[in-house]
């Protein structure tokens, strides 16, 4: 088991653009911004980076195309494209090659411009012709199907559902940075328009732009420089399929395989985590992630989630940066669940920071429920 | 040409548009384990064996998911459909109202001409579910 690698990394640097909605800015402008911000965050430099670990949706060659524009000489880079979750691997593989001395400084970076450049998801060249004949809304429909597959085995409800968007609506509303802020009923969730059954517009994330990147250090280096450490203290990954219609279980993702893995290495089980950030790209993910990660049993989501438990002054606080429901999300928004855990962990969230947060956890998806990766942080009173 | 000739001829996607062009829907059974999967692929997801046979399936299946688009040009059904065979795969059930296609449902397979062949399901007869 990996258990040696525990604490041994550490995110020093964050950077978030918080430019959700920047007409005239390229993916790459944005992804550049916040990796300024990470190094400037810690105070070290571009001549510094010598590991690189990015991907954004409309390239097929981002270590090229960044390194050539931040004008980085890397010797260790990993260009892992598994969808929104490509980040929590990047930071695993980040994690092993600061070990072995592959490289001294990882930078990992996105950045999107998704929302001005005409809202829609940019499709990779990546084609599925044994669904796409059927014209599933994508990715929408798939997790549609998960829903629809939820409710059929656990009775689970739209209401319950409605749920999730309201908490993360109401922890938006302590974040001065989210996008969408305001009021927001169950009785208008439930009655927005229908895209795919049961899920409707209200059960899918924004869509915005947006850049992020981390910067991360070996434990002993990291020690030294200008914001409290978040170490890594567990990471792990997992994938299970491409297309939906190859998951072998439609209500149970590979989640509880990259949770079992980051626990592991942790040495801690869910009771032990005060803050959780899960991908909430619809608001059945939230679900999912909650069950799979271990917060409360497989099928009983729905019931957890209706009785407040996720929502501000509820037992465990959930998604509190508003989550991709509320806050961001720019195509692909893994990175940003690691960005809200590290500043839980800095004390830094203002009216919606979680008091005495030492150990957070982040998990990430990609594709159709078919990636998944979870890491777990913890301050330096957790090592 | 020293090539390994258990992987001669078609590509297994190439050997399935063939079939279904003439008429045939076919799965892949592994001969060491009997699973069957779909799509089409060199190897076994049960055991990982290369050894796979092609076969024509009775077509009959149930609704393992379901969902309908809701699309200005009419709303529509996208469903899961598990085969008798084992395998799963995406489809449509067509001929009945888009909302009336539930889980567990029992469906045919038709292929349907649109214009490319495509595989699709209608209620099985006598379904009473």
């Amino acid at each position: 088991m990996s258990r040696s690698l525990r604490g041994n990394a550490a995110i020093v640097g964050i950077g978030n653009t918080k430019r959700w909605n920047a007409p005239g800015r390229s993916p790459f402008d944005q992804l550049q911004e916040a990796a300024i911000l990470a190094l400037e965050d810690c105070g070290l430099g571009l001549k510094d980076v010598d590991g690189l670990f990015c991907a954004v949706s409309s390239s097929g060659l981002p270590v090229l195309n960044v390194a050539e524009r931040l004008g980085l000489t890397v010797r260790h880079a990993d260009g892992t494209m598994v969808g929104g979750a490509s980040f929590l691997f990047h930071l695993q593989s980040a994690v092993s090659a600061l070990e072995h001395g592959l490289c001294e400084v990882a930078l990992i970076c996105y950045g999107s411009n998704q929302l001005s450049a005409g809202g829609r998801l940019v499709s990779m060249p990546d084609p599925q012709p044994y669904e796409a004949a059927y014209k599933p809304r994508f990715p929408i429909s798939s997790y549609a199907l998960a829903a629809a597959r939820h409710m059929y085995e656990f009775g689970t409800t739209r209401e319950n559902l409605a749920d999730v968007a309201l908490a993360a609506r109401a922890w938006a509303n302590l974040n001065p940075d989210a996008f969408a802020r305001g009021p927001l009923t169950r009785e208008e969730i439930l009655s927005s328009r229908m895209v795919s059954d049961p899920i409707t517009r209200a059960d899918c994330c924004l869509v915005t732009d947006g850049g992020a990147a981390l910067v991360v250090t070996r434990a002993d280096r990291a020690r030294d420089l200008a914001k409290p450490p978040a170490y890594v203290l567990g990471t792990g990954v997992a994938v299970s399929h491409r297309q939906i219609a190859a998951m072998p279980d439609l209500t149970t993702t590979a989640a509880v395989e990259s949770g079992r893995r980051a626990y592991a290495m942790a040495g801690i089980g869910p009771a032990e985590i005060d803050h959780v950030m899960v991908y909430d790209a619809f608001t059945i993910t939230t679900l999912l992630f909650l069950e799979d990660l271990g917060f409360c049993p497989k099928g009983e989501g729905g019931a957890f989630i209706s009785s407040g438990a996720i929502a501000p002054r509820g037992t465990l606080p959930v998604n509190t940066n508003g989550g991709g429901l509320s806050c961001n999300h720019p195509g692909m928004y893994g990175l940003f669940t690691i960005i809200e855990a590290v500043e839980q962990l800095r004390g830094a969230c203002g009216e919606r920071q979680i008091q005495g947060a030492e150990v957070a956890l982040a998990h990430a998806n990609g594709g159709v429920l078919s990636s998944q990766a979870t890491a777990i942080l913890g301050s330096a009173a957790t090592l | 040409m020293s090539t390994d000739p258990r992987f001669d001829g078609p590509g297994p996607d190439e050997t399935w548009r063939s079939a279904l062009a003439e008429g045939r829907f076919l799965l892949q059974q592994c001969r060491r384990c009997d699973t069957c999967r779909f799509p089409p692929a060199l190897v076994c997801r049960g055991c990982g064996s290369p050894d796979l046979a092609w076969k024509e399936t009775s077509g009959r299946g149930a609704v393992y998911s379901s969902t309908t688009v809701r699309d200005r040009e009419g709303n529509y059904n996208v469903s899961l459909v598990d085969l008798a065979e084992g395998a799963r795969m995406m489809s449509r059930v067509e001929s009945v109202d888009p909302d009336s296609v539930h889980i567990g449902m029992k469906v045919e397979a038709r292929i349907v001409h649109a214009p490319e062949p495509l595989v699709v399901f209608v209620p099985a007869k006598g379904d009473a579910s």
